[in-house]
């Protein structure tokens, strides 16, 4: 068992996690807590209360409202026609079509506010920038995701008013006299929000939501088994710039007047593959047994390697090995029986569709008792 | 019988030239919650520090080190119904497997219990 020693910088809530008995792990260049009490434990409170994460290390820029136009020659979302108040997620593409980055994009009265992966997001600042686009790096902002059923009754009893937004949907709030940017989304596929708030108060906030009875700290360990099972891509693993949005399965991400219009890096590759079909898909892999099948693990159909897993792991909710790849078109429709090897096992698997578990998105907004009208 | 444990935290339980092999509880909380344990069939020649089994948490796949060298006699078949155990009970009913000892005088250089809490404690 080899212990691995990275740089890892602290972030705002590094002295919280460590007094909620994180375990401490580096990730994206920062110190982050895996998991709190155990993953599983964490990732079943999460589908049925709610978990709190800090995703600070996520980056949160802010482009002028004119740069809705020019954003638009770097991803293939409508931006222009975004109305205030609206989450896009979208894709920084390179020339050939390849996935630099997923994003989420928000148009909000004087500004866009986008949120890109920790991991990469220094290279998209560079990539925005060299585009002219004037990046303001929010590094002074902390982020917290609230997410799971009862993550609405809890966060309405701090922040009245949040109830009312729909699924994909943003509003400034306040709290305790700092200003809060709420969306509700996530990356667990339940219900839940996205709170953007002041660095210096977010220890405060997260100490107020975790006294909340639904809440829980939940760790990235949690974070990954969740997105997983709601079938959300990880950009590092099911995305990167060798994957386009048709094969990566995000054709939704290429938006209408986008498809007409084109313009968007590597237009005419991905509008052909949308138009032909890609060469491989990204899929769903129900795996048999108990052993699970990780990122790397080769995909045949008899003796024909037909594909690769980019995730893959144990389900906490379904109880069994889950996993995502890229498979050769020919083999990934729903149904396909496939194998998978595993430390040379041949495990048995089934393309399924993702994702692996319902999502329970709020698309209506919700009535309260009380709070709010 | 003497528990004797290894930098990469594997523990062997030694009786004459036999031992038992397994995970130190810290091995396991550092790991997490265990879904899956490949263990060496019966008649597998293992090397002291060679890879001997394979731990699946939700989270990531782990080698375990035979702490030494030998035959393995036994695995411990529960595992594969309840590799829980490894998390529950790592150093007694979640142990991987048994072996013979080829050269028990590989044991010298291991740590004792109290070696080995003291070494945990510089992590």
């Amino acid at each position: 068992m080899a212990d691995i020693v990275e740089v890892a910088e602290p972030l705002p809530l590094d002295a919280l996690h460590r007094s909620l008995g994180a375990r401490m792990v580096p990730f994206a260049g920062y110190a982050m807590p895996i998991q709190f009490e155990g993953i599983i434990a964490e990732h079943l409170w999460t589908r049925e209360h709610a978990g709190l994460f800090d995703v600070s290390h996520m980056g949160q820029l802010l482009l002028p409202l004119a740069a809705d136009k020019p954003l638009e020659t770097l991803l293939p979302g409508d931006i222009t026609g975004l109305g205030v108040g609206v989450l896009r997620y979208s894709l920084l593409l390179d020339e050939k079509g390849g996935i630099l980055d997923d994003l989420m994009v928000t148009r909000r009265a004087d500004d866009l506010y986008l949120v890109v992966n920790g991991a990469v997001k220094a290279g998209d600042i560079a990539h925005l920038r060299a585009a002219g686009l004037a990046v303001d790096y929010r590094e002074d902002w902390a982020l917290l995701a609230l997410q799971g059923p009862q993550a609405v009754a809890a966060l309405q009893r701090l922040v009245p008013g949040v109830a009312d937004l729909r699924f994909m949907r943003a509003a400034g709030f306040g709290w305790s006299g700092h200003a809060l940017w709420i969306s509700r989304s996530g990356y667990t596929g339940e219900d839940g929000f996205e709170i953007s708030v002041p660095a210096a108060a977010v220890e405060a906030l997260a100490q107020a939501l975790l006294a909340q009875p639904e809440v829980k700290p939940i760790g990235l360990g949690a974070r990954d088994s969740l997105r997983l099972e709601a079938g959300l891509p990880l950009y590092g693993h099911d995305l990167d710039p060798g994957t386009t949005p048709v094969m990566a399965g995000l054709s939704f991400a290429i938006s209408k007047r986008r498809k007409l219009e084109r313009g968007f890096p590597g237009a005419d590759i991905v509008m052909a593959e949308l138009l032909d079909g890609p060469a491989t898909k990204r899929v769903g892999l129900a795996v048999e047994g108990k052993l699970p099948a990780r990122e790397g693990a080769e995909v045949y159909a008899g003796d024909v390697r037909v594909g690769i897993v980019t995730s893959g792991g144990f389900s906490p909710s379904l109880g069994a090995p889950i996993a995502m790849a890229y498979v050769a078109a020919a083999h990934a429709g729903d149904g396909t029986a496939l194998t998978i090897d595993v430390r040379g096992r041949r495990l048995a698997a089934t393309v399924v569709p993702m994702p692996f578990k319902p999502k329970n998105y709020v698309r209506a907004a919700t009535p309260t008792d009380g709070a709010s009208a | 019988m003497t528990r004797y444990f290894t930098k990469d935290h594997e523990w062997l339980d030694v009786t004459g030239d036999t031992a038992t092999v397994g995970i130190s509880d810290y091995a396991q909380g550092q790991l997490g919650d265990v879904v899956f344990v490949e263990v060496p069939a019966a008649g597998t020649v293992v090397s002291k520090g060679g890879q001997a089994a394979v731990v699946e948490s939700v989270k990531a796949a782990s080698d375990v080190y035979s702490p030494a060298s030998g035959t393995v006699t036994e695995a411990n078949a529960a595992l594969e119904a309840d590799p829980a155990l490894v998390n529950t009970a790592p150093e007694t009913d979640g142990w991987f497997f048994k072996l013979t000892l080829s050269d028990p005088s590989e044991i010298e250089g291991l740590m004792d219990a109290a070696a080995y809490a003291a070494f945990v404690a510089t992590l």
